[in-house]
């Protein structure tokens, strides 16, 4: 069978995704398997499916193509090609853009809930509310986390998964330690 | 350069022995092989790696290196000096990404001769980190079995040493802020090897593909190469990194889909031996048989008959036999493997000889 993408080489690298539901099969050769981050261990074609989400939610090339992050120098253009960011500020760089990208990508998620780096935190502390901001975010990104947990925890109870109910209610109450210990 | 980092005092790993995720031991071990955690890292004050020169890239792996020799004995790989049947080696021991092993990113960024380097645990190789593949770092745990729990609290705190020393990027949106997008939040990944000889053989694999389905989990083959799906063995992992906590997407795997998925097999075996008894022990048998008797034989076809003796063995159509043996010999009849224990380089047909000795010997006392 040759492969899908170039259509010369033999495909040796034969993958079933299963994304939202569909079931999308892939026949690639290895250089094309490796452009989309498929084959070897543990990978996803993630790359593939990042370049039709930019090309479907973030638009024309008009908007933003010529955005570059100051930081690293990547430009918006360049990300669309590849699907990989230069550096930290980039998300900040292009988060308007990146935003939806990453909501799709995520099933609807728009925060993160989840591990907060232990030591970072500690040193934050020591620095005061400020510095903890920038780990947990404004007291709004706050809230909605929050609720966001309290809504999960809700439907685990409904669907009676009691093991996720009590992690959930632990993250909820974490969070609320870290709310009194910092402020 | 391959040797142990400075100061651990252990040697190298031995490619001649098994690893983890073919221990076959643990929970629900005749269905699940192992489970495996991937966290996924970037340093807040430096490029990421598909941004960063040949100079900023060794500047991270040497700042990683250090980290990284902190947190116990771990044998170091700088993998753009380490020869092809090393890199091989050590992909097919999955400890490392064929990416890695390749130093090629996507949109065709970076090279074999890019820094970037490999730690593995030892002795059990149950750790592996990889610096500078599409992160700066990817921590890895395996343990055999269904034991995604205990995967996770070994990974957490590894990444909790390494980031005594490193400061991650991170960010109260997108969580750990990862080089493909897709990765962001948590950065963790959980996957699952099942061995599902009974569901292929009774055609119902989609019965797996639906159960995942509803979580939006990937079913995959493990040995991606070849044709789907070879030696039976299939790979359960989440697609999704944001909104939920680790705790949350471990019991909805562990506790919710791979149970199904365990039960499926578990009565397909059961169909197999009750119904259609005189069928199942002939396919079994054949493929010990051929296994003991062939020439020359192929990676694939290899594979295929393992998984049917191991099936066999499970299912007591076989006579017992040690089951360790069988998962180890899906390691060894890969290709560096088999040139490793040849001590030179072979032939395609060269391999298909050894490939066909190894098995008769291995498996001369079985049945
Ligand atoms: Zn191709
Ligand atoms: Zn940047």
């Amino acid at each position: 069978m040759k492969c899908s993408e170039c259509g010369e080489r033999e495909a040796t690298i034969h993958e079933t995704v299963i994304i939202n539901g569909k079931s999308i099969e892939k026949h690639l050769c290895e250089d094309c398997a490796a452009k989309a981050g498929l084959g070897g261990q543990g990978h996803l074609p993630m790359h593939e499916l990042v370049a039709t989400f930019v090309k479907s939610v973030a638009g024309s090339e008009g908007a933003g193509a010529a955005l570059t992050c100051s930081v690293c120098g990547l430009t918006y253009a360049r990300f669309k090609q590849t699907g990989l960011l230069g550096c930290a500020s980039c998300y900040r760089t292009f988060e308007e853009k990146l935003g939806p990208l990453i909501e799709r990508a995520h099933e609807g998620a728009t925060h993160h809930v989840g591990k907060i780096p232990r030591g970072a935190l500690e040193r934050s502390r020591q620095g005061g509310p400020d510095r903890l901001e920038t780990l947990l975010g404004s007291s709004k990104e706050r809230e909605e986390r929050l609720s966001a947990l309290r809504r999960q925890l809700a439907s685990a109870v409904a669907a009676e998964h009691y093991e996720q109910a009590a992690s959930l209610r632990d993250e909820i109450r974490k969070l609320d330690e870290l709310e009194r210990g910092g402020a | 350069m391959v040797g142990p980092v400075e100061g651990s005092g252990s040697s190298g790993p031995s490619y001649f022995s098994a690893t983890e995720w073919l221990r076959g031991e643990g929970r629900s071990a005749d269905v699940v092989m192992s489970s495996r955690v991937r966290l996924a890292r970037n340093l807040a004050a430096h490029r990421f790696v598909p941004q960063a020169d040949r100079q900023q890239r060794a500047q991270v792996l040497a700042l990683c290196r250090r980290a990284i020799e902190r947190v116990g004995p771990m044998m170091w790989v700088d993998v753009h000096n380490a020869p092809e049947y090393e890199r091989q080696l050590l992909v097919e021991r999955q400890l490392m990404s064929r990416q890695h092993a390749r130093g090629k990113l996507a949109g065709g960024i970076g090279g074999p001769e890019e820094p970037r380097g490999l730690a593995v645990g030892l002795p059990d190789e149950r750790l592996a980190i990889m610096v500078n593949e599409e992160d700066h770092l990817r921590v890895q745990v395996i343990r055999s079995g269904l034991a995604l729990g205990e995967a996770l609290a070994a990974a957490d705190s590894v990444d909790d040493a390494l980031e005594r020393a490193l400061e991650y990027a991170f960010s109260p949106r997108f969580g750990y802020l990862t080089a493909c997008p897709t990765n962001v939040g948590t950065g963790a990944r959980f996957s699952v090897m099942l061995h599902l000889p009974g569901l292929k053989l009774l055609s119902e694999i989609d019965k797996v593909r639906r159960a995942a389905e509803d979580m939006s989990l990937a079913v995959r083959g493990f040995f991606g190469e070849g044709s789907e799906a070879v030696g039976d063995l299939f790979q359960i992992s989440n697609q999704t990194t944001l909104g939920k906590t680790e705790q949350v997407l471990l019991h909805e795997m562990e506790s919710e889909i791979i149970p199904r998925v365990i039960d499926y097999e578990r009565h397909a075996r059961r169909v197999l031996v009750e119904k259609r008894k005189a069928t199942s022990t002939d396919r079994v048998y054949r493929a010990l048989g051929t296994l003991q008797n062939a020439r020359l034989m192929s990676t694939e076809e290899a594979m295929e008959l393992l998984s049917l003796v191991r099936l066999g063995v499970l299912t007591q159509l076989l006579p017992a036999a040690d089951i360790k043996k069988i998962n180890a010999l899906f390691l060894f009849v890969q290709q560096a493997h088999l040139q490793h224990q040849s001590g030179k380089e072979l032939t395609q047909h060269e391999r298909r000889t050894a490939r066909a000795t190894l098995l008769r010997e291995r498996l001369a006392d079985v049945g």
